[in-house]
């Protein structure tokens, strides 16, 4: 469970100081399948950042199925992300040079698991790449390298998936396709949370929190609706029957 | 976890292969460098060693002092001072516990007769103890006796050099030859043959013909000594072992200052301590090239060190990856460190197959009218090889503790 309270990020750049998140509250459950949104610049993605324990927040707390994670370590961040979470990059963030299934054992190899290769097979398996685990991401399409970052994210077997517009860089075919992806391990049973630009893509989930100015705007969920401005009305549409169960 | 980082820096390094051969050649020539400028600054001191080794060790000499003419010196061992009875009395037991043996020597030169072929030598009149003091052994017949001094016996041992001159292949032992010298002339019966020292120019130990010292002051020198005093070339002395050289030297020289009333006529050389200020010089000169090596080892390890910044730097974004999917810092470091260490490993490797290689190749070479001799140490390879890793550590430490601090996110964000 993801327990956000009172978060804040301010970055310096230059003399200017920016504030990326202005005290976001957001709770999320075990086993849901939420789209963050948002226009460029609003903090959607330092938001996903912090969930994903790649930043540390400024201030607030952060709690990780109930452990504190703000103010931890480098190392101590680091081990979480190995363990609880798999995060999927809108740029797939693939290492060069490597073949998909080496790729895939990448997270267990730090986490010095024994049968890394079976266990890398079978995640590639999971996303439908089992007969290419040899390629190299030159070699791949972008929904294939897609699909190699997420069968990295699912190897740890977490409970939580992050992605960052994942379908970002894909074409409607592959985003269709990651989409159903992340429904089918959503139905399994692991949390998903992504950020997308795209309504078509966020209509999939069954919540969508909108960010803008760092601030949590909307919450399908929650019932919040402050101040929506004409742009998210024109470019969400969220299909209620889904949105409130 | 040390094997993972292995293979991921190996991997690395396999695909930057132009870049890694250039940096191992910086580590190669610093090494192969150390190893072969060691290997012939060893040689040198060992050629010293060598040069000396057949002069006998812990050996020290007496020598006349020098002979003033109106204040003009005629050099060293040119006066007429040092006398047979010395050296009895540096002998005679007890007087001079640090001495093991001596042995008076009157040396001239003469030559040395056999039917047709004749050979100039040096003649060296001595005692039986010559042979523990210069530490010589007779490999064929046998050395004269106190019995042939005393008897004045026309008997020699001849070197090695004298009778290949002499008698080709054919047995010396038991031959007569004639020798002329200071105007005498007296036939001498060989009776042995010593071993082959070496030795160059004047200096040769095999070419000289040894015989009782009887010999030489009473029938070869005896005009020359119309005085009656049995004067000497030098006294040979051998102390007892080389911790008490200084002590003989010491107990000679109070000898030899009674003996001659007070009189400074004669020197004790201490061979030893030209032999040690020679392996001295030669040790400084060891040390020197060293270091000049060591500086071309140390612009290898500079040059690890840029190969590796610009490598993590390159890298970054492959950092980024590692941090989110669960590389810890050491991991990281890890990853560098062991590139770093690898490249210069294997450049010391190959730098210690080169260094030997050069060695090899100097050896025999001729400088400055010189042979090159070379040694290559074990201990200098294992030296060179030791810094290579200490220098991969040391320069890839810095590189590798930024990679690993870098934040994941400006990692991830880096283009």
């Amino acid at each position: 469970m993801i327990e956000l309270t009172g978060i804040t990020k301010t970055y310096q750049m230059g003399d200017i100081e920016v504030h990326a998140l202005q005290g976001v509250d957001l709770t999320i459950e075990d086993g849901e399948f939420v789209a963050i949104m948002g226009p460029s610049g609003s903090g959607k993605s330092t938001l996903m950042n912090m969930i994903g324990c790649l930043d540390v927040p400024t201030s607030g707390s952060y709690q990780l199925d109930g452990i504190e994670v703000a103010g931890m370590s480098d190392d101590a961040l680091t081990i979480i992300r190995n363990r609880k979470l798999g995060f999927v990059f809108q740029s797939f963030n693939l290492l060069p040079r490597l073949s998909a299934l080496e790729q895939v054992e990448v997270p267990l190899v730090y986490q010095q698991a024994p049968n890394r290769k079976a266990r890398a097979k079978a995640a590639l398996t999971r996303v439908g790449l089992g007969e290419r685990t040899h390629h190299k991401p030159t070699e791949l399409s972008g929904g294939q390298q897609q699909r190699v970052a997420i069968a990295r994210a699912l190897v740890t077997e977490p409970s939580l998936i992050l992605a960052d517009e994942p379908t970002g860089a894909l074409d409607s075919r592959s985003t269709t396709e990651i989409i159903a992806l992340f429904e089918e391990l959503n139905a399994a049973g692991i949390t998903v949370v992504f950020v997308t630009h795209e309504p078509e893509v966020a209509a999939h989930t069954k919540r969508q929190v909108h960010i803008r100015d760092g601030r949590v705007v909307v919450d399908t969920l929650r019932g919040i609706n402050i101040q929506p401005s004409e742009e998210d009305q024109t470019t969400w549409r969220p299909r209620r029957d889904e949105a409130t169960p | 976890m040390i094997g993972e980082s292995f293979k991921i820096a190996l991997r690395a390094l396999w695909a930057n292969k132009l870049r890694t051969c250039l940096t191992m050649l910086g580590i190669l020539i610093g090494v192969g460098a150390v190893i072969a400028l060691l290997a012939i600054g060893q040689g040198a001191t060992a050629s010293v060693s060598e040069r000396f080794s057949f002069l006998g060790t812990n050996v020290i000499y007496i020598r006349p002092g020098s002979q003033n003419t109106g204040g003009i010196s005629a050099g060293g061992g040119s006066a007429p001072t040092l006398v047979y009875d010395d050296a009895e009395l540096i002998a005679e037991p007890g007087a001079a516990p640090a001495v093991a043996a001596v042995a008076p020597v009157r040396q001239t030169f003469g030559q040395v007769v056999l039917q047709g072929a004749n050979t100039l030598t040096r003649i060296v009149g001595t005692t039986p103890s010559w042979t523990d003091v210069r530490s010589f052994r007779v490999v064929r017949g046998e050395f004269f006796d106190n019995e042939a001094v005393e008897a004045v016996a026309a008997v020699a041992v001849i070197g090695d050099g004298v009778a290949r001159n002499l008698f080709a292949d054919e047995d010396p032992i038991g031959q007569t030859v004639r020798v002329n010298a200071g105007g005498q002339s007296v036939n001498i019966r060989i009776i042995g043959v010593l071993e082959k020292k070496g030795g160059t120019g004047f200096q040769n130990q095999d070419d000289q013909i040894v015989v009782p010292i009887s010999l030489v002051l009473r029938k070869l020198q005896a005009a020359r000594n119309a005085t009656g005093a049995q004067q000497l070339s030098e006294i040979d002395v051998k102390a007892v072992d080389d911790k008490s050289i200084d002590a003989a030297v010491e107990q000679v020289t109070q000898i030899m200052t009674q003996a001659h009333k007070g009189a400074q006529d004669f020197q004790v050389v201490n061979l030893q301590d030209q032999i040690d200020a020679q392996k001295e010089a030669s040790k400084t000169l060891t040390i020197l090239l060293g270091a000049i090596a060591g500086i071309s080892l140390v612009v290898g390890g500079i040059g690890i060190m840029n190969i590796m910044i610009v490598s993590v730097t390159e890298r970054t974004r492959e950092i980024g990856i590692r941090k989110a999917v669960g590389a810890r810092r050491k991991d990281i470091l890890m990853q560098f460190m062991m590139e770093a260490v690898v490249v210069s490993l294997l450049g010391g490797l190959l730098g210690v197959v080169s260094g030997v290689g050069m060695s090899e190749f100097a050896e025999g070479k001729q400088l400055n009218g010189q042979a090159i001799t070379t040694v290559v140490e074990p201990s200098s390879i294992i030296l060179a090889f030791t810094i290579s890793a200490a220098i991969g550590l040391f320069f890839g430490i810095y590189p590798a503790s930024r990679a690993a601090r870098l934040n994941p996110i400006e990692a991830l964000r880096y283009e």
